[in-house]
């Protein structure tokens, strides 16, 4: 395996609105072949960290490089150019249209000459439904629209279109937040089928039982900073779940729980009384 | 239907979603409860009005229908791609204006009055365009100022160019009569004139559903109504999309305006205020989303037909023609209600 350059290296980086300081000091690098997992509470950065990855956002400080040349993207379309392509928590799938015309959105199959220039409905209709059938997906109805199938349904259509359209890094934004059990387990089975493609998957969650069933290698975001940064052998999913629950800090909140417990419901109590 | 459950080994398609039939299917369509309450109409006051059964009487039903239904292609179109445009009724008579006192003022050729109307209007299409994309604003609020903007200066330029509230007789100029063939010649079918505008109609028509559901453009206008940032997410150019169909509405504006100069030979200058509703109730009539993402031109044209055949029927009949609102108000509601109905229970079935 060829695995072992990171295709997305980032060193250092940092974000800031206006002056809330987003994102400091993190580097990351995402190997192909690899599912790297960040994971974090609301708030902790995770989005902001995507959306320079994915060229939404450019960031401020530190370095950004992909197959070790640094880049600089100024819009998403960019960093699809280089592969890195990004399922939304939204999924970036238009509901009322149906699954075949969602999957060739923005990339269109075409065929004739300009004036009467048209899309080639047989193959892509062809195409969506085999690359489906690839990834294990059997929909009852190509035509149906987007909207009606499930919410796992429609993560593993967008994670096939991604793909499908040439995706070396596959950016997850919390693929299985929304989603049942079952439903999440289906979705964790693609995450697993493209980085046995060998597909760099960075999968976003806040959910530390579904990183571990599926990741390589670890990075838990708190505040804007790298909390955690380990490989798989380094750590069991208790030490991971404690650093996601916000480890030291938890263990605070607990004694002061504890102390807070008695004085607080006396002072309660007495006001009742008066 | 439940005992496949066990019978299906891998894992197969959810059994809980059973494939439509045909006729599901065929109702499921946007167009579907506009073209039956256009049928009920037509067979209503084919039984009520005896005039109504003339061939000429058909004709005419097609003549008012494509007045409506040439303004209702472009409509429907922006409708799907999520946007209104309320200045669409006034800009026709913008564009007859300027077509018919640049002519008139300079003495020209009138196609080069044609010509200038035909950059007014893709202008004031693309002017709403690059209003709404750049502001962000609703297009209700952007056209709603455009419509307001034309209404005024129609009124004001006109009488400060002509001194009156309509503009002069163009009909003694030199390209008068090859103008008129092209945007207002009868066309006599066995024995009966067809005004040319049903054909171009019908061509409007066929062009616009080719290009919604077999083209890359037609693919942006479902998915910029549908979720405008999914679409720009997956690389839609969503900006050229929303000010084009804005364009597309200029330009049958213009043709629509070109209609009205050369069928009356002057434009009265406060005239098509109003019509830019009718146009909308045409698309929502015709099953297509107030909200964007969903509907047809054939179900835009239906809603036009309708119109005509209400118009038209309302005068073979013997009624007062002062009726024909209220009665697209009830149309409307009663449409929309239809089609919602019809919606839920294709998706149920």
């Amino acid at each position: 395996m060829n695995a072992d350059a990171p295709v997305v290296r980032l060193t250092d980086v940092g974000k800031r609105y206006g002056n809330i300081l987003a994102l400091s000091g993190v580097n990351l690098a995402v190997r192909q072949g690899e599912v790297t997992c960040i994971l974090g509470d609301n708030g902790a950065g995770k989005s902001t960290l995507i959306k320079i990855i994915a060229g939404l956002h450019p960031h401020d400080e530190g370095s950004y490089a992909v197959d070790g040349k640094e880049v600089r993207f100024g819009s998403p379309r960019e960093a699809l150019d280089v592969g890195i392509s990004t399922v939304y928590q939204d999924l970036a799938l238009v509901p009322l249209m149906p699954v075949w015309r969602n999957f060739f959105l923005g990339s269109e199959l075409t065929t004739g000459v300009w004036p009467v220039r048209r899309l080639d409905v047989a193959r892509m209709r062809r195409v969506a439904d085999e690359e489906l059938r690839t990834m294990g997906i059997e929909l009852p109805d190509i035509d149906a629209p987007v909207g009606n199938l499930s919410g796992g349904q429609m993560q593993v259509v967008a994670i096939a279109r991604a793909i499908h359209f040439g995706a070396r890094v596959l950016i997850l934004d919390e693929p299985t937040a929304a989603l049942g059990v079952k439903q999440s387990g289906v979705v964790l089975k693609y995450i697993a089928a493209a980085r046995d493609a060998g597909l760099g998957v960075i999968f976003i969650t806040h959910n530390p039982q579904h990183a571990f069933l599926v990741g390589n290698h670890f990075a838990v975001l708190h505040l804007g900073r790298m909390d955690l940064d380990a490989r798989r052998e380094e750590l069991t999913l208790a030490d991971l779940t404690r650093h996601m629950a916000g480890g030291a800090e938890l263990a605070e909140l607990e004694t002061e729980l504890r102390e807070i417990a008695a004085p607080e419901i006396g002072v309660v109590s007495e006001r009742a009384n008066t | 239907m439940t005992d496949t459950i066990e019978a299906a080994p891998p894992p197969r398609l959810d059994e809980r979603v059973g494939r439509k039939s045909a006729l599901a299917r065929l109702f499921a369509r946007p167009e579907a409860g506009a073209l039956a309450g256009a049928i009920i109409i037509y067979v209503f006051f084919f039984a009520v009005a005896p005039p109504f059964r003339n061939a000429s009487s058909f004709t005419s039903v097609l003549y008012v229908s494509s007045t409506y239904g040439l303004m209702a292609v472009p409509v429907s179109l922006l409708m799907i791609g999520g946007e209104f445009d309320l200045s669409a009724g006034v800009a026709v008579i913008t564009s007859s204006l300027t077509a018919s006192m640049f002519d008139y003022q300079l003495g020209t050729n009138v196609w080069v009055g044609v010509g200038v109307a035909l950059l007014v209007s893709l202008g004031i299409g693309a002017f709403n365009g690059w209003l709404l994309v750049r502001t962000g604003l609703p297009s209700f609020l952007v056209t709603l100022g455009t419509f307001l903007i034309l209404q005024g200066i129609n009124l004001a330029v006109t009488k400060l160019v002509t001194g009156n509230v309509a503009t002069d007789d163009i009909s003694d100029m030199a390209g008068f009569s090859s103008a008129h063939a092209v945007f207002a010649a009868d066309i006599d079918i066995a024995g009966t004139n067809v005004n040319v505008t049903v054909f171009w109609w019908i061509g409007f028509v066929a062009l616009g559903t080719w290009i919604l559901l077999r083209t890359k453009v037609g693919n942006w206008i479902f998915a910029v109504g549908g979720k405008q940032d999914s679409a720009r997410a997956v690389g839609v150019p969503v900006r050229r999309s929303k000010i084009g169909l804005f364009m597309t509405v200029g330009f049958c504006a213009w043709f629509m305006g070109m209609h009205e100069l050369f069928h009356f030979n002057t434009v009265q200058s406060g005239e098509g205020v109003g019509n830019e509703l009718l146009y909308i109730v045409a698309a929502v009539v015709g099953g297509c989303l107030l909200t964007g993402g969903y509907g047809s031109v054939v179900g835009g044209a239906i809603g036009a037909l309708i119109f005509g055949v209400v118009t038209q029927g309302v005068v073979y009949a013997g009624w007062n023609p002062d009726w024909f609102k209220a009665f697209v108000g009830v149309m409307l509601l009663l449409a929309t209600l239809v089609n919602m109905w019809v919606r839920v229970q294709a998706n149920r079935r």
